[in-house]
């Protein structure tokens, strides 16, 4: 099965009918790396932009010019979350267009998961040992 | 029927008169002229296995999600050993994460010399990819083997389970990413760039972006936080 030129046989899709058929047809290769066109630039631009953006946690982390651990965490957070996107559409080529939008909508439920999936976690478990109430803090330390 | 005149959505499709079709060539020519109500074009993705393949990785982030919530719920309970700030060595994991992210740019290298058809430029930094991730292994296996040295392994405490567990994961991925690396040169090396390779090592484009992406929740979550008191 040629890669670009869209030549996927379904089973109903009556290949023959529909003057798509025959393997290896379809539009030439010249595109076979797909739909989208890589270029310099925007590794380049995805590459600066996300060193720009480790770089500046670490050293929040490092040199803490921020006194409270909350406010740093919640601004290393935010420049982690800004970081995956840049990766998702400088590395990945994530765009609303491409292969047709499937990929942007597989990518959305799977978001809407994880914060379920995380946030769920954390209401429901994070003062768990709290909420079963040891009976000493002691013990409390020494459990696992 | 003549007298149905709607403006039909090429997307509906009626299953009766496409399987008609497929019978008899002839239904499609006479439909012409009446209202048709199947494709003649069909609408094929652009590209279906790199689309599975994205599909694959979102469940593969799924897992991840997972190991994260393991990892939030138990990261504070260190059953009186070892804290993260008392463990984790910055410097070393930004190494780490620089030697990923060097991996994902000359990947990015590898994947544009492969549009310009230069098999042995792609070869090249194909393999200076490899070496990145294998310098990325190194270091974590060291540092792994630094924390079972000092009395932190995994039975240590719930949080250093969860902690090998989501680390050791990715860690793996990136392994396995690897001898799928090599794989793929040696099968370039010997067919050239057909575009069975171009498709496989798309797909390892978007398998090693993704860890570098998941790679960015650990150094954060895990490390980054993990100093923090």
């Amino acid at each position: 099965m040629s890669v670009g030129g869209g030549v996927v046989a379904y089973p109903d899709g009556g290949g023959a009918g529909h003057g798509h058929g025959g393997a290896g047809g379809g539009h030439g290769d010249a595109h076979a790396a797909g739909a989208v066109h890589f270029t310099l630039r925007g590794y380049i631009t995805g590459f600066v932009a996300a060193v720009i953006l480790t770089a500046i946690p670490f050293s929040l982390v490092m040199g803490r010019p921020f006194g409270s651990s909350g406010i740093t965490a919640a601004v290393i957070l935010a420049f982690a979350a800004v970081q995956i996107v840049v990766h998702m559409v400088y590395f990945l080529h994530m765009s609303p267009k491409s292969e047709g939008g499937w990929n942007l909508l597989a990518l959305l439920f799977t978001v809407m998961l994880v914060v379920i999936a995380l946030s769920g976690s954390l209401w429901v478990m994070y003062h768990l040992n709290h909420n079963m109430m040891p009976e000493s803090m002691q013990n409390m330390h020494n459990m696992p | 029927m003549s007298e149905t005149t709607f403006p039909i959505h090429e997307s509906f499709v009626a299953p009766a008169s496409r399987a008609e079709e497929a019978v008899s060539p002839r239904a499609a020519a006479t439909a012409e002229a009446a209202p048709q109500f199947y494709l003649t074009h069909e609408h094929h993705p652009e590209n279906g296995t790199l689309f599975g393949f994205w599909l694959y990785l979102m469940s593969d982030c799924l897992v991840f999600a997972c190991l994260f919530a393991v990892y939030a719920v138990l990261g504070h309970n260190y059953a009186g050993g070892p804290t993260g700030a008392e463990l984790f060595e910055l410097p070393l994991v930004a190494a780490n994460t620089s030697l990923l992210l060097l991996s994902s740019i000359t990947y990015g290298f590898a994947m544009l010399e492969m549009q310009r058809d230069r098999l042995r430029m792609t070869l090249f930094w194909l393999a200076v990819t490899g070496l990145l991730g294998a310098g990325f292994i190194g270091i974590e296996l060291h540092e792994f083997a630094h924390l079972v040295h000092e009395g932190a392994g995994p039975q240590r405490s719930a949080f250093l389970s969860s902690f090998f567990t989501l680390v050791g994961t990715h860690g793996l991925h990136v392994t396995f990413g690897i001898v799928w690396l090599v794989t793929l040169m040696v099968q370039s090396a010997k067919h050239g760039l057909i575009p069975e390779n171009r498709r496989r090592l798309m797909c390892l484009s978007m398998f090693w972006h993704f860890l570098d992406v998941v790679w960015i929740g650990v150094f954060t979550f895990v490390y980054l936080m993990g100093v923090l008191p």
